[in-house]
């Protein structure tokens, strides 16, 4: 019997520019990628190559100072074009562009039935070790980690997200492999969380769990919380459903498949579609002739409205590769009182707009419609977390700095995209991802 | 709409550092943003925001209070005629008798509060916060209409810059700015502020209204229980007729400006409601609160409290109760914020007003007092509610542990 957890705190948003079940699928092939070390919190990046040298599909292009047997690798065959570096000489990313020679990466050595430690540095050659997360602090996980239990996210529920497990359906063996060789590396379970009505195969091996498909269920944060929450001392891991295949795949075969399937969405752009690529890849390849041109400012992002990050047509498609969103930037209209607004067309979960009563679609744009104040409502973020926590007190003991009182509201279970749909919904307008990230920070570097 | 936007814009350099009138530069901003929706969009963290902004809550709230004004000045002149001894009550001459009684009122609350909200926002360079266009409505509200300007004026400085700003401004503030107003004029001055006279507006404005003659009484119902000796309690108005309940739910009773209405305050309820800008856990557990003590009263009746006279029903239609439920004790700043929190806090204010009223015959009226105590009490509410959620944690890990 398979267990089934209905939440009902979250919120699905209604925007523009969904994808429909008829919608165009393409295949871009980038003509150069870009790997950000930032995309992998904990991470702290040491180049192996320099400006001009040549690479291979599945070659370190940098690895983690703390653990050096920890990569990030190149996607594709190509030669780096830039390292660019920032303050203090941080690296902030390395552009690799293709060349035309696609010669075949060789294989890494896995042995046919892996111990613990094989399956370890597997993962961290093949650049899949980066892929993971762990709690506490949201970061990649640490060589020391012995995780109490994995958990892998099949669902999506961001806005205008994909959907997850239907990308990788039909790929139960490899599945199977990953979650043999995930089985390995802890001692208490792996349980993969699909939405209802996927109809997901058993796995061997592994624990599934249903969810209702209503955002943020599809946060790994918010599984374990509704699973097995993460207390003081607990370390367990988390990964999303297609890193599992991929795993899979080099349990198998001893090379990584590094294409990503990712939705191109948006109320800006023209037709939606599903485009299979490969990261990194260039936000203005994947966009091509796709973004309305209605003479407004657009925000191209790189991921969902709420966690993605602004990066603009010459960025680049960035870890977690699923989603590139369009939006109107808005910093280009002049609302006259829009505090008074009466308008149907303003988004809003507040019973004060009408909009929200009409069951229609938004497209919403990037302002922040407001001043940023101390928090004055209460109970609002809690209406978005179904978590057992108290978010408002979390959030003021780490803008406190307060250590134990962090850990007593439960630091060690959250993640900045757990407080996303808060930080939506939050009429003071206050950055909470910021602030969880700064306080996550805090608590690896005092604790 | 297109001009008005070009003449912000030309004029704004001179309100930027280094411009003739820096100085000036939040009060410029805050009409700015006022007029429009500042296009700041957001730099990190989610991409979209939602609509709704503390301009807009505060003005719904100052929207909900205007049933509760309009009929405030109309009261204002009813009392004034029928102190009087009028025959004939003519509607508009009465609203604009009240009207002109109140608007000094607003104006001095506005100018003394925004006054030091703008110079204290220039002060730190912060945006001027929303906070007081409620607090500079609820002022005059709560208070009696003859209320001296210049009391008036002190009072609210003083709440204003005591209760709020040195706390840190809107958001941060434990007491509610607005009723500690009330209370400093309640203790500062109880000579002017309490007894008869000061509940009914005495002379006539322009020519509008009736001078009552100076040996004039004109008491509150809370205010004739609370000097009430005898045993069958009888309310009369200023003609020396009974008090209906009707009346008092009608709210063509003496009292504070704008919280005799206790129909008025429900039409301002349900705004808050179906804009689910107010608590209903609040409302509902301050009313609760309210009837179950009014009720514990009422069985236990006796003489030597006369207001254990009064009905539960009636409690809460007599006073300020209903606009401290409704306005007062729903402030988000200065209530409970955990959902279980809000109900506790709220039969607090219920339980706390009634009982004040009913067995301390020194303070009419209670509801005042009992909302800033439970104020006071608040984060202590909260800390037990989310120390139940820290146990329970505890108690996870220490299974766990065991296990």
């Amino acid at each position: 019997m398979r267990k089934t957890i209905n939440l009902k705190k979250g919120l699905n948003m209604r925007l523009e520019g969904q994808l429909t079940d008829t919608c165009p699928v393409a295949d871009v092939k980038p003509e150069k990628i870009a790997i950000v070390p930032d995309d992998y919190p904990g991470f702290l990046p040491k180049p192996e190559v320099k400006e001009g040298e040549t690479v291979i599909q599945g070659a370190p292009l940098m690895h983690d100072k703390n653990d050096p047997d920890v990569k990030l690798v190149s996607p594709i065959c190509g030669t780096v074009e830039s390292i660019t570096r920032g303050a203090r000489r941080k690296i902030e990313r390395i552009v690799v562009k293709r060349s035309n020679s696609d010669s075949t990466p060789t294989a890494i050595d896995v042995p046919k039935s892996p111990t613990g430690e094989d399956v370890r540095k597997a993962l961290k050659v093949s650049g899949l070790w980066a892929m993971m997360r762990r709690r506490p602090y949201d970061i990649l996980p640490m060589d020391s980690d012995r995780p109490r239990d994995i958990f892998v996210t099949g669902m999506d529920t961001a806005p205008l997200s994909i959907d997850l497990y239907r990308t990788v359906a039909g790929k139960e063996a490899e599945m199977a492999k990953g979650v043999e060789a995930l089985k390995s590396l802890t001692k208490g379970s792996v349980y993969i969380s699909v939405a209802q009505g996927s109809n997901m195969p058993d796995i061997k091996g592994a624990e599934i769990v249903e969810f209702n498909n209503l955002h943020p269920a599809g946060n790994a944060g918010v599984q374990i919380a509704n699973i097995a929450p993460v207390n003081k001392g607990d370390v367990v891991w988390c990964l999303d459903i297609v890193t599992l295949v991929k795993i899979g795949e080099l349990m198998l075969t001893g090379r990584v498949d590094f294409t990503v399937t990712v939705a191109v969405t948006g109320s800006e752009v023209e037709h939606p579609k599903i485009v299979t690529t490969l990261p990194g890849a260039p936000l203005a390849q994947l966009l091509e002739n796709d973004v309305k041109e209605d003479g407004r400012h657009h925000r191209i992002i790189s991921g969902n409205v709420l966690t993605g990050t602004n990066e603009g047509i010459e960025g680049y498609l960035r870890y977690p590769y699923r989603q590139v969103t369009v939006i109107p930037e808005g910093d280009d209209t002049d609302e006259f009182m829009g505090w008074a607004s009466l308008s149907p067309n303003k988004m809003s979960e507040s019973r004060s707009f009408l909009g929200r009563f009409l069951g229609k679609k938004f497209n919403p744009d990037a302002r922040l419609n407001g001043g940023r104040r101390a928090m004055i409502m209460s109970g609002v973020y809690d209406r978005y977390i179904p978590m057992d926590i108290e978010p408002e007190y979390l959030l003021k003991a780490i803008i406190a700095r307060d250590i134990d009182r962090m850990e007593a509201l439960g630091i060690y279970e959250v993640a900045p995209e757990d407080f996303a749909l808060a930080e939506y919904a939050d009429p003071s307008k206050l950055e909470l991802q910021r602030i969880v990230r700064e306080g996550l920070d805090y608590m690896r570097k005092e604790a | 709409m297109k001009a008005l936007r070009n003449y912000l814009n030309r004029i704004k350099p001179n309100f930027e550092p280094g411009g003739k009138l820096h100085a000036l530069q939040s009060v410029f901003e805050g009409f700015e943003t006022f007029l429009y929706t500042p296009n700041t969009t957001s730099k990190s963290g989610v991409n979209i925001h939602d609509s709704l902004d503390s301009k807009r809550i505060m003005i719904i709230v100052v929207l909900s209070l205007m049933p509760c004004l309009l009929f405030g000045m109309y009261n204002t002149g009813y009392q004034n005629w029928l102190a009087a001894g009028a025959t004939e009550f003519p509607f508009w001459q009465l609203i604009g008798y009240g009207f002109l009684a109140v608007l000094p009122r607003i104006t001095v609350a506005y100018i003394v509060g925004l006054g030091i909200e703008f110079a204290v926002a220039q002060w730190r360079h912060e945006e001027i916060q929303e906070g007081f266009l409620v607090t500079g409505i609820l002022i005059p509200l709560i208070c009696p209409i003859e209320t001296p300007l210049w009391m008036l004026a002190v009072a609210t400085a003083f709440s204003v810059i005591f209760v709020k700003e040195v706390f840190g401004g809107t958001g941060y503030n434990v007491f509610n700015v607005a009723l500690v107003t009330r209370a400093f004029l309640f203790f500062a001055y109880p000579a002017q502020m309490s007894g008869d006279k000061v509940f009914v507006s005495s002379k006539s404005i322009l020519g509008l209204g009736y001078d009552l003659p100076d040996g004039f009484t004109g008491a509150t119902p809370l205010g004739q229980i609370a000097s009430f000796s005898g045993d069958k309690l009888e309310l009369l108005n200023l003609r020396g007729d009974a008090i209906s309940a009707w009346d008092a739910f009608v709210g063509l009773i003496p009292g504070s400006f704008g919280e005799t209405s206790t129909l008025c305050i429900l039409i301002g309820a349900v705004i808050l409601l179906a804009t689910g800008i107010a608590s209903w856990r609040i409302m509902l557990s301050v009313v609760a609160g309210g009837l179950l003590m009014g009720w514990i009263a009422n069985v236990f009746e006796t003489p030597t409290y006369p207001a254990s006279f009064l009905s539960p029903l009636d409690q809460l239609l007599y006073g300020g109760f209903a606009f401290a439920a409704v306005f007062m004790a729903t402030d988000p700043v200065t209530a409970a914020r955990t959902g279980t929190g809000k109900y506790i806090y709220g039969l607090l204010v219920g339980v706390m007003a009634v009982l004040i009223r009913t067995y301390n015959n020194g303070y009419p009226e209670g509801a005042m007092l009992a909302v800033l105590l439970a104020n006071a009490l608040a984060p202590l509410i909260d800390y037990c509610v989310v120390q139940v959620n820290v146990s329970r944690r505890m108690r996870r890990l220490k299974e766990r542990a065991g296990a």
